[in-house]
């Protein structure tokens, strides 16, 4: 839970929505659809309402979180000229593109899935300005530039107006902050239209939620405003308040971060079911040390202590966390999980797995019940465990640890697993250090 | 001011969380505080008036309200707010808390993920009135020794492992709550544990941040050095780095943060909490530690070495003697084993020596040179303290009004007839009893309710009589059978002299009167009667003995009208009761004659 960025067509969508309640005196058309092939471009132009699929030169291009589009080539606005684009041709450009995997600049690689599609809007430069506000410290920021497009990342300093909203400030005074900081680049004719537009989108950017919310550039036509290029994040711990305010706008994944894997999903899925906290992350599938972590402190420390210590960070295959106290069923699962991925690969190297299973000093969790479950996923996976030469190292304090631990080194000793337990005598993460030495 | 809790700190409980709760009175009973540490419970859908919990090996009961204005009000000096709400009310219960002047000195706030928006509202209106917000997304803090925040610390036996139970000499803030426990542990083995220990939370916008704690526990004598564990993301480690480098902090400070693996992976993998993510090279955990190093703060090679470093700090301090030995306090155990008890009392006890009501013993009230009557007597049984003369005279006024109105009335006439039927007194007196109700002795309870409810919502006389029309009910203490304006009850006359010589005030009888100017000009029997003014002088009595209009409201629920009328008949029916055993009257037969039959004979059989 935290701010999550959302698509460029759901982020115009919100805006499309409230439109009338917040920016009245200027129009918005909404021209925009979200399209995952050709044959579904090509569909959505057959539909009413939007027939200037066929009718206006169109931009396509992805919409999947990722930003500089169009230094990356994946503006498509032009075929011979600016603004010649058909719906056939964006339909065949979207079919080349999910076709192969793309590279970006950056380096983030993978398939293209999602495209917005809009009218080509001709315009000059001059009519270009940047608008975005998101939140500084405590405070909201508003940035506001007379130049939009590539030009205002170029010049930001000498050619962004930063105006800094207290939490606390009545729009009254937001008001004449923002009318006293308009950028002196905005032409006369266009000022006041400017500062009655910004106004509204910093109560509209306030109101909805958003964590994050850029315009770059945004096109003032007289009163017709023409949102060319959006990036919105919204602050998801709200989406309780905010019924359909948000068009039920998806959080996807960031392009380049790999589809969650089934396990991971099954772990989310077990996580979202629960009153305890599942979480799972593969790192690195063929990495050597897997952990099973309590609690969510702990699991950064051990996953720090893993990098520091084994001085290769690909080493670490996982990283999660159980907590809340989790019941012994779902620990079970959670351990099968793990376990189960751990010994799918041989080390490339031929060299032992190592299994941590670490956590901090419990403050209410009962350590023996939670380890009733790992033990009953080691009675399933003991012989594969043996076959990786895994070495279990355990470490845990709270309620019940003393028999958590006399429990689990039984169960390994009896099903032959090599196997070393601490208390909390022994610091949180130093069995990393005993089981990278040996 | 300089300490954030104390030995007589006392919190308000928003939210009846009995788990932490209890774990916070067995923390109180472990360390010898004098008062427990709750003072109240806040519990919105509650309808108890008190919840049980072991103090030790006993209960105590602690008073439930439903709204923190309330509780605070009763409690002025709980100066604590423990906000367990939801994330969806968290917001709202801070902003009321903070909202009630000159009451809370801190609010601590479990829930995580509160909108962003909110929390940055209303963190900053704390800041405005000087409230320490100590959350959202935190297990709390604790001051050990003293006063500790529901869960943190853990069992009792951790909390002992750990030297939660007394004072040490370092100040710990972390943002996990998680590794709080797993610090004071680390401290504990390697020093001499906490003296004071906060974890600030989990979300991105918390109330107190890192230098706010460090500040106060620069300026708090028992802290001698601080251990800090921070995290990836945010800024805030950099105001302790500008604190201590323009020397605004001078005690040592160990200070790690977490996340460092966070560097190996693209921003896609959120390592720990929702405040952590690194949005710039200044964010990161190894950037925070090397700047934290720098400015001469002691950051270890890595969390695996955090151990020595403190060893090394605290070896230091106790070196050049700024820190010194402690003596380890007496401790009480709690019992393994604990009963809850089925029944409470609180007005009366036989366990010593001599029985007591309310804490007299029998014998200081009994006889005459005791100066108590039957009225002090009931205001210790009833209402549990002793009330001032002019009201036990009220009470004993009341009971000897009601004694007895003659043989005809319902409740003597069954008293009499089952007396005749051979009935023994119990029985015969419980007939009677029986009989007291809503049409039978219940005006008493009735008039206080109407007359209580018109006058505290601001009714007008007219109001009012226009308002029991509308009802369809008849006025209850209003009219007479016989006595008018010209011939009137010289019983009500009476009670009202009294009242107007000894009362303190008596607005609701004035309102009374009032109503009864406008009915008795329609019609002349339409007079406020004796148990009109018995109940409406009642409820002037309690006012003026200083009871919220709540714990009136709730006598007259209770039926403790009632009672005056059932305790001040029974002597009367008694009376008959035995009158009829002195008589000897046989079994009574109602005269068929006296009887009007209205049964049809069936047509077939």
């Amino acid at each position: 839970m935290a701010q999550r960025a959302i698509r460029e067509y759901d982020g115009k969508a919100i805006f499309s929505k409230h439109w009338e309640n917040y920016f009245s005196g200027f129009r918005y058309g909404f021209k925009s659809v979200l399209v995952t092939s050709g044959d579904d471009l090509r569909v959505k132009a057959q539909e009413h309402g939007f027939e200037w699929l066929k009718q206006e030169a169109l931009v396509a291009k992805p919409d999947m979180l990722f930003g500089k589009r169009g230094k990356n080539d994946l503006v498509l606005f032009r075929t011979a000229k600016p603004g010649d684009v058909t719906l056939e041709e964006a339909a065949k450009w979207i079919d080349e593109k999910i076709a192969h995997e793309t590279i970006l600049l950056t380096g983030q690689k993978g398939t293209l899935t999602h495209f917005i599609v809009e009218p080509f809007t001709p315009h000059s430069q001059d009519q270009e300005y940047y608008i975005s506000a998101t939140t500084v410290g405590e405070d909201d920021v508003l940035y506001l530039s007379a130049e939009g497009g590539m030009e205002v990342e170029e010049g930001w300093e000498e050619k962004v107006n930063e105006v800094t909203i207290p939490i606390t400030m009545d729009d009254a005074n937001i008001e004449h902050l923002i009318r006293s900081n308009v950028p002196a680049g905005i032409p006369e004719e266009n000022k006041e239209r400017f500062i009655a537009f910004a106004e509204q989108f910093y109560k509209f950017y306030r109101d909805q939620n958003f964590a994050y919310l850029e315009i770059n550039p945004i096109v003032m036509v007289g009163n017709d405003m023409h949102i060319l290029d959006l990036v919105a994040r919204l602050d998801d711990t709200a989406g309780f308040m905010m019924g359909d305010a948000w068009c039920g706008a998806e959080f996807p994944t960031a392009f380049g971060m790999e589809d969650q894997s089934p396990e991971e999903k099954a772990i989310a899925l077990a996580d979202s079911k629960s009153g305890a906290s599942l979480k799972l992350t593969i790192l690195n599938p063929m990495g050597r040390i897997w952990t099973m972590v309590a609690g969510g402190g702990a699991s950064v420390v051990y996953a720090d202590t893993i990098a520091d210590l084994s001085g290769n960070v690909s080493d670490l295959a996982n990283y999660g966390e159980y907590s809340g106290g989790p019941t012994t069923g779902e620990t079970q699962f959670y351990a099968e999980t793990v376990l189960d991925l751990m010994t799918r690969h041989k080390d490339p190297k031929g060299r032992d797995k190592i299994l941590i299973i670490g956590g901090a000093i419990a403050n209410f969790t009962d350590v023996a019940k939670t380890f009733t479950g790992i033990i009953q996923a080691f009675e399933v996976y003991a012989e594969r465990m043996k076959a990786h030469n895994t070495r279990i190292y355990v470490r845990r304090g709270g309620p019940n640890y003393e028999k958590g631990l006399k429990d689990i080194k039984e169960a390994a000793d009896r099903l032959g697993l090599y196997i070393e337990v601490y208390g909390p005598e022994t610091h949180v993460t130093d069995i990393v250090r005993m089981a990278l030495e040996k | 001011m300089s300490a954030l809790f104390t030995k007589d700190t006392q919190a308000i409980f928003w939210n009846n969380n009995a788990s932490a709760i209890q774990r916070m009175l067995d923390y109180d009973y472990v360390i010898n505080r004098t008062k427990p540490s709750v003072a109240a419970i806040v519990a919105p859908t509650s309808g108890n008036k008190f919840e049980k919990f072991f103090y030790g090996p006993d209960e105590i009961m602690v008073p439930v309200y439903r709204n923190t204005a309330e509780a605070a009000a009763a409690f002025p000096n709980a100066d604590v707010l423990l906000n367990f709400a939801s994330f969806r009310t968290a917001y709202d219960v801070t902003m009321e808390a903070i909202a009630i002047k000159g009451q809370f000195r801190s609010v601590m706030v479990t829930a995580e993920g509160i909108p962003e928006r909110l929390a940055r509202k209303m963190n900053q209106a704390a800041r405005d009135a000087g409230v320490i917000v100590i959350g959202p997304a935190t297990v709390g803090g604790i001051a050990p020794g003293a006063f500790k925040i529901a869960n943190v610390g853990g069992t009792i036996e951790n909390i002992i492992n750990s030297k939660l139970h007394r004072a040490g000499s370092c100040g710990l803030v972390t943002r996990s709550g998680g590794l709080f426990n797993e610090l004071s542990n680390i401290i504990a083995i390697n020093a001499d544990g906490i003296a004071e220990g906060v974890a600030i939370g989990g979300d991105r916008f918390v109330g107190s941040v890192f230098i706010d704690n460090l500040l106060r526990m620069e300026s708090n004598p028992e802290v001698k050095y601080m251990v800090l564990l921070g995290e990836v993301g945010g800024t805030e480690e950099y105001k302790v780095i500008e604190a201590v480098k323009s020397g605004l902090i001078k005690k040592p400070i160990i200070a790690w943060c977490i996340g460092t693996i966070a560097k190996h992976f693209s921003s896609g993998v959120q390592f720990g909490h929702a405040g952590a993510s690194a949005n710039a090279d200044a964010e990161t955990a190894a950037y925070k530690n090397t700047a934290m190093a720098e400015a001469g703060m002691f950051v270890p090679a890595s969390f695996n070495d955090l151990p020595k470093t403190i060893a090394d700090v605290y070896a230091k301090l106790t070196s050049e003697g700024i820190i010194k030995e402690i003596v380890e306090p007496a401790l009480r155990t709690v019992p393994k084993v604990r009963r809850k008890k089925e029944f409470i009392c609180t007005i009366s006890d036989d366990r010593g020596d001599e029985a007591t009501y309310a804490g007299y013993p029998i014998s200081s009230v009994a006889t005459p040179e005791t100066g108590f009557g039957i009225g002090d007597v009931i205001s210790l049984l009833w209402f549990k303290k002793r009330y001032p003369k002019w009201a036990t005279d009220y009470l004993e006024t009341v009971i000897k009004t009601v004694a007895d109105h003659g043989p005809a009335v319902s409740g003597a006439h069954n008293a009499k007839v089952t007396a005749r039927a051979g009935k023994d007194v119990i029985s015969s007196l419980v007939t009677g009893l029986l009989t007291i109700g809503p049409r039978f002795g219940g005006a008493i309870d009735d008039a206080a309710k109407y007359f209580k409810y018109a006058n505290d919502r601001g009714m007008s006389p007219a109001e009012f009589i226009d308002y029991m029309k509308k009802e369809g009910k008849t006025i209850s203490g209003i009219g007479h059978r016989i006595k008018s304006v010209r011939n009137p009850d010289l019983r009500v006359s009476g009670l009202k002299k009294y009242a107007a010589e000894h009362f303190p005030s008596t607005p609701l009888l004035d309102f009374a009167l009032e109503v009864e100017k406008l009915t008795t000009s329609k019609k002349d029997n339409l007079i406020l009667n004796v148990d009109g003014t018995i109940g409406i002088l009642m409820v002037d009595m309690w006012r003026a003995l200083g009871y919220s209009e709540t714990d009136i409201d709730g006598f007259i629920d209770a039926g403790a009208l009632n009672a005056f009328f059932v305790v001040g008949r029974s002597i009367g029916f008694i009376g008959h009761i035995l009158d009829e055993k002195r008589l000897g009257m046989p079994m009574y037969r109602h005269p068929t004659d006296d009887i009007l039959y209205n049964v049809e004979y069936a047509d077939e059989i």
